[in-house]
């Protein structure tokens, strides 16, 4: 079996094995239900379609995945189990991405137990199946790329609070970067070029037709780039600073 | 075989690995000795290619640390300072983690599991969290993750610190049964630690190699090696022996001590004095009521070669 679904399976595994993966599951389920029914009025609107539902998922991601990303390498490092791990015969990139996939499959567990959401709107109506489940893949390719930051921002320090905080501003200026706030930052000095690239990564703006059930391959093209990239940094963050 | 060819280490302006060159061979088990912050821990830090050297190589038999990482690290058990590992499991799970990792399959992962777990005497904790459990058994998971590989080299990190004297006893068993065809490497500051397990003992500091000898041999180093002391039962025996051990050809050092009845004979560096010593005693007739030689103590000759070393 190759190294990195070793690492996956332990990974996995020790979500399980701690208060970590429930206290995450519930909270999540909380939220992303009341924020559905309260802030999205899902009744009022009167529609069997789950928009409400996916439109706040961003909004939960941006604090939920950093908590989960934060000690994907800051408590390896922390407790010295990174030097077992990298004296094992084991790459820096199995290592990076056997922890980002459990990780990856632990949101997509989660994501997957809203699955009731699902039963009622078809309970209550008679919603496009098929744009929920493109919906679906949709926040699971976002969720990917907040928590390819989140492994990679986890590698920088020991430290798991700085880890989260960290994630979260990179996250909130990656989700928001095709808004005022961000680009406002840039406007005034840099050329209009970079203003429109920086504009051009705004996760909100990306997911916002995949939330609607249209997935266009430049979204998924564009997720899939994100993850790959900051996987990279990962690797090349674990490899300078994992002996610090 | 394992090589280090002029390997240093700098961590931005300080260089805690100097030039260090030196290779073991199968059989051996070598001591690394020096004071905290040495570089020893940072020398098996490389030699385990977890971190690259700033200079120079390292080949595990015959196979470069920072070009074929994962064949060295095959061939390598290492047990990290302190013996981390995930606390969240319990260890046959961890276990069973390293197992899959080191590739071992079928019958011969059931059988080193079996070995490892008995010889460590895990049995009684295999299912409980790594957290909760005691220094003594976290260090043994540690140890049992090293060698269940049955790896040809073998790198322990002080692998008895935190041990009680039992365990120490058991650790050194096993690390005796181990070194007929392999390469061991330990660390730790216990000297006697050395004397038991080690034929080959380095002494380091500030990065640099000091000493590289037999155990045995380095202790003779000592400045009381081979000394003798010796009671007598009157003052005036006392007081002629002393002055025919200063006539001897070459004179031996002479101290007596305030009783009147005892006295240290130390040697001409090198040499023995028992057998003169024997001599007089047997040609006046003198019975001592006590007569012991000193072994050089391993203490004095690390305490000598790493204060001595500084600036």
């Amino acid at each position: 079996m190759n190294a990195a679904m070793i690492l996956f399976r332990r990974e996995l595994r020790s979500y399980f094995a701690t208060p970590v993966a429930y206290v995450f599951i519930v909270i999540f389920l909380l939220l992303a239900g009341s924020f559905t029914f309260f802030l999205g009025g899902f009744y009022e609107r009167g529609q069997a379609d789950l928009s409400p539902f996916f439109s706040f998922h961003p909004w939960l991601y941006l604090f939920l995945v950093p908590a989960l990303s934060m000690r994907l390498w800051a408590e390896e490092r922390k407790s010295g189990s990174v030097e077992l791990l990298m004296t094992l015969p084991v790459t820096l990139l199995q290592a990076v991405l056997g922890k980002f996939l459990a990780a990856w499959a632990f949101t997509g567990i989660a994501l997957a137990l809203t699955f009731p959401m699902w039963l009622s709107v078809n309970y209550l109506g008679d919603p496009d199946n098929g744009a929920i489940l493109a919906a679906y893949l949709g926040s699971l390719l976002m969720a990917g790329a907040f928590l390819a930051i989140g492994a990679c921002i986890s590698a920088t320090t020991r430290n798991q609070v700085v880890a989260f905080i960290l994630t979260v501003v990179v996250c909130f200026g990656f989700l928001l970067s095709g808004f005022p706030l961000v680009l406002e930052l840039f406007r005034d000095w840099a050329p209009q070029l970079l203003v429109d690239t920086i504009a051009s990564f705004s996760f909100l703006t990306h997911f916002s037709s995949i939330s609607k059930g249209v997935i266009d391959l430049r979204d998924v093209l564009y997720f899939t780039a994100v993850i790959a990239v900051w996987l990279a940094a990962n690797v090349v963050v674990l490899d300078l600073k994992k002996a610090e | 075989m394992i090589e280090t060819q002029s390997v240093s280490k700098r961590f931005g302006s300080l260089l805690a690995v100097d030039q260090l060159s030196f290779s073991v061979n199968p059989g051996e088990v070598l001591g690394f000795l020096g004071p905290n912050g040495a570089g020893k821990s940072t020398t098996m830090k490389m030699i385990t290619g977890f971190i690259a050297p700033s200079e120079g190589r390292i080949l595990v038999y015959g196979h470069d640390v920072e070009n074929d990482p994962i064949q060295c690290k095959r061939q390598i058990g290492y047990l990290p300072e302190g013996a981390p590992s995930y606390g969240e499991m319990n260890p046959l799970a961890f276990l069973e983690f390293i197992a899959d990792l080191r590739g071992l399959q079928g019958a011969r992962r059931r059988q080193r599991l079996d070995y490892v777990i008995d010889r460590l005497a895990l049995g009684s904790v295999l299912k409980q969290n790594i957290d909760t459990l005691s220094k003594g058994f976290k260090r043994r998971v540690g140890l049992a993750q090293a060698v269940l590989h049955d790896p040809r080299v073998l790198i322990l990190d002080e692998p008895t610190d935190g041990l009680d004297p039992n365990q120490k006893h058991e650790v050194r068993d096993l690390i005796r049964d181990m070194s007929s065809d392999k390469i061991i490497i330990i660390s730790t500051h216990i000297l006697e630690e050395v004397e038991a397990v080690c034929n080959r003992a380095m002494i380091i500091s500030q990065g640099k190699l000091l000493a590289d000898d037999t155990p045995a041999n380095l202790a003779a180093q000592s400045p009381g090696h081979n000394t003798v002391h010796l009671v007598m039962r009157d003052s005036s025996q006392a007081a002629e022996l002393a002055t025919a051990l200063e006539q001897l050809d070459p004179p031996a050092k002479v101290q007596r001590l305030d009783d009147g009845l005892s006295l240290k004979a130390i040697p001409h560096a090198g040499r023995q004095i028992l057998p003169q010593l024997q001599q007089l005693l047997v040609d006046k007739g003198w019975v001592p009521s006590q007569l012991y030689v000193e072994r050089g103590k391993l203490d004095d000759v690390f305490r000598s070669v790493t204060t001595g070393a500084r600036p």
